[in-house]
């Protein structure tokens, strides 16, 4: 057994159970705290995969910014009857069972049918090279200029149209 | 003899293993214990000094030995944790802070390479190619720290202290980015050592992009929870702030992390925008490469001395802000001036082709 093989192993266990410990948890609070340990732990098989960069914004983005909101939000609204919102809500539940089979399908179809590695033509050298800063950066300004100035218009609507919200309630 | 040069092979491939990192790891980490229990003893005498006072006085010669009376003092204390606390989450609370206020130094560089016999040691724990963004994410974890320690208190004038310093953080992390942004621009490279390598003579950020040292500065006193900016733990409002439920050595952990922040955002200010570990010049002077080096290293730390003044001046020196000013500073002043640097720095950049 290599480093790299011992590395991998823990960190998937981690995920795993911290991905099954975030839907059984009752008080948010915790499931919160272990999708945070879940999303460190993703960024760790990341590093093994060589992708540094999307290991650090995973990082950054979803543990440093997103969850930090997630948190500030349930420790502000009351969460006690949760439990009660959801017991007799049947349609929710079929729907949310839906959306985990469809999920699910999807996932297995990507790693039964595909084969990232082609991608990248194949050498080692290439797929070192597309996990690094430089590289990422080439492709988002040249090749995917168009899909990365629309997403940014996307976000720049979305945080107008907060803005809007959140002043309507307060005036 | 055999034997002993077989043990000496041993040892000598596990120090040097990752360009002796393990030796580096250990100076760090002592460094930055001694340097906390002095800043310290430091914070309180200036802060005597400014008020016309005496200070510590009692323990060692003018009190140089007071660090280590603290440190027994809270080491002795009763550790109590609430009836109502989240007792995982209250004891993982400052370990996480100082997780992070003793990784982050891993990329930060103190001096330039040094030939030991055959190898090239850098001065630095880990070169990496990110290392900014490194140090970003660090920061970004730091967060929850004040904010678990806050939420698991079971106490409101925890959840108050540590709600109002995730807002804090999340508004000031924004500034304090866009602000790194245009000092990765000028040296088109993420990598600390790189960054301190195109500040050479005296382009340093500091006087090429003065906006984006102003916003940097003012977003790391900010992050480290310094006054004008101690809103999580403001006295009069919130008692102790996130830390209110806190005693013993967790306490003293929240303590240690908070004084290793500062050495940190004055290790950051000094790489991305004080030239790091350079002396404007110092290569017309021919002193030779250790000579050089010696001064280099010194430098850096003469930098970093009197950024760590410079916190505790300000701290005992201006007064606290109002939590809405904080926000409408971090947001409406903030954010638009280090927008507008990443700007200027475009234009700089376009006009001198540097």
């Amino acid at each position: 057994m290599n480093l790299e093989l011992i590395l991998f192993l823990i960190l998937t266990l981690v995920a795993a159970f911290s991905s099954v410990m975030v839907i059984t948890r009752k008080n948010p609070i915790l499931s919160a705290v272990y999708l945070i340990l879940n999303f460190f732990a993703l960024a760790g098989i990341y590093l093994l995969l060589n992708a540094q960069f999307l290991s650090v914004v995973q990082v950054i983005v979803y543990a440093g910014a997103i969850m930090i909101l997630f948190l500030f939000v349930i420790m502000l609204i009351n969460t006690e009857n949760e439990a009660s919102i959801l017991a007799d809500k049947k349609p929710i539940k079929v729907f949310a069972i839906f959306i985990a089979v469809l999920v699910f399908a999807q996932i297995a179809y990507l790693i039964f049918y595909s084969n990232p590695a082609e991608l990248s033509n194949g050498t080692i050298e290439n797929l070192i090279k597309a996990g690094q800063i430089e590289s990422i950066g080439r492709e988002l300004y040249t090749t995917y200029i168009l899909p990365f100035l629309i997403a940014g218009y996307l976000l720049l609507v979305a945080t107008i149209g907060a803005i809007i919200l959140a002043k309507k309630k307060f005036e | 003899m055999g034997f002993l040069q077989f043990i000496w092979d041993g040892i000598w491939a596990v120090l040097s293993l990752g360009n002796f990192a393990l030796i580096k790891i250990l100076l760090i980490a002592n460094i930055i214990l001694i340097t906390v229990s002095y800043l310290v003893y430091f914070e309180r005498k200036i802060s005597a000094w400014t008020q016309n006072r005496i200070g510590p006085n009692r323990v060692g010669w003018r009190g140089a030995l007071q660090p280590f009376a603290d440190v027994f003092k809270l080491l002795l204390k009763e550790d109590i944790v609430p009836e109502k606390a989240n007792k995982p989450l209250h004891t993982l609370a400052p370990f996480i802070a100082l997780f992070v206020a003793f990784s982050t130094y891993a990329v930060l560089p103190i001096g330039p390479a040094i030939q030991i016999g055959e190898e090239t040691v850098n001065l630095v724990v880990a070169d990496i190619n990110m290392g900014i963004l490194y140090v970003l994410a660090l920061t970004s974890i730091g967060v929850y720290a004040i904010t678990f320690a806050g939420y698991s208190s079971g106490s409101k004038y925890s959840l108050l202290g540590g709600i109002r310093s995730s807002a804090q953080m999340i508004s000031y992390e924004v500034s304090m980015g866009f602000s790194i942004a245009g000092v990765v621009m000028m040296a088109e490279s993420l990598s600390p050592i790189k960054i301190v390598e195109s500040q050479s003579g005296l382009l340093w950020n500091a006087l090429i992009q003065p906006i984006g040292f102003i916003t940097f500065v003012v977003a790391a006193f900010a992050e480290t929870n310094r006054l004008p900016f101690d809103l999580p733990e403001a006295e009069p409002e919130l008692v102790g702030g996130f830390h209110t439920e806190y005693s013993s050595m967790k306490f003293a952990g929240f303590f240690l992390a908070e004084y290793a922040n500062m050495i940190i955002a004055s290790a950051m200010i000094i790489t991305l925008y004080l030239g790091g570990w350079q002396i404007p010049y110092i290569e017309t002077l021919n002193l030779g490469t250790t000579v050089t080096t010696i001064l280099q290293i010194s430098a850096f730390m003469v930098k970093m001395g009197a950024l760590l003044f410079f916190f505790i001046w300000v701290r005992w020196s201006i007064p606290r802000f109002r939590y809405d000013q904080l926000m409408s500073l971090g947001w409406k002043v903030m954010f638009p001036l280090s927008l507008l640097n990443v700007v200027y720095v475009a234009v700089i950049i376009m006009l001198f082709n540097v």
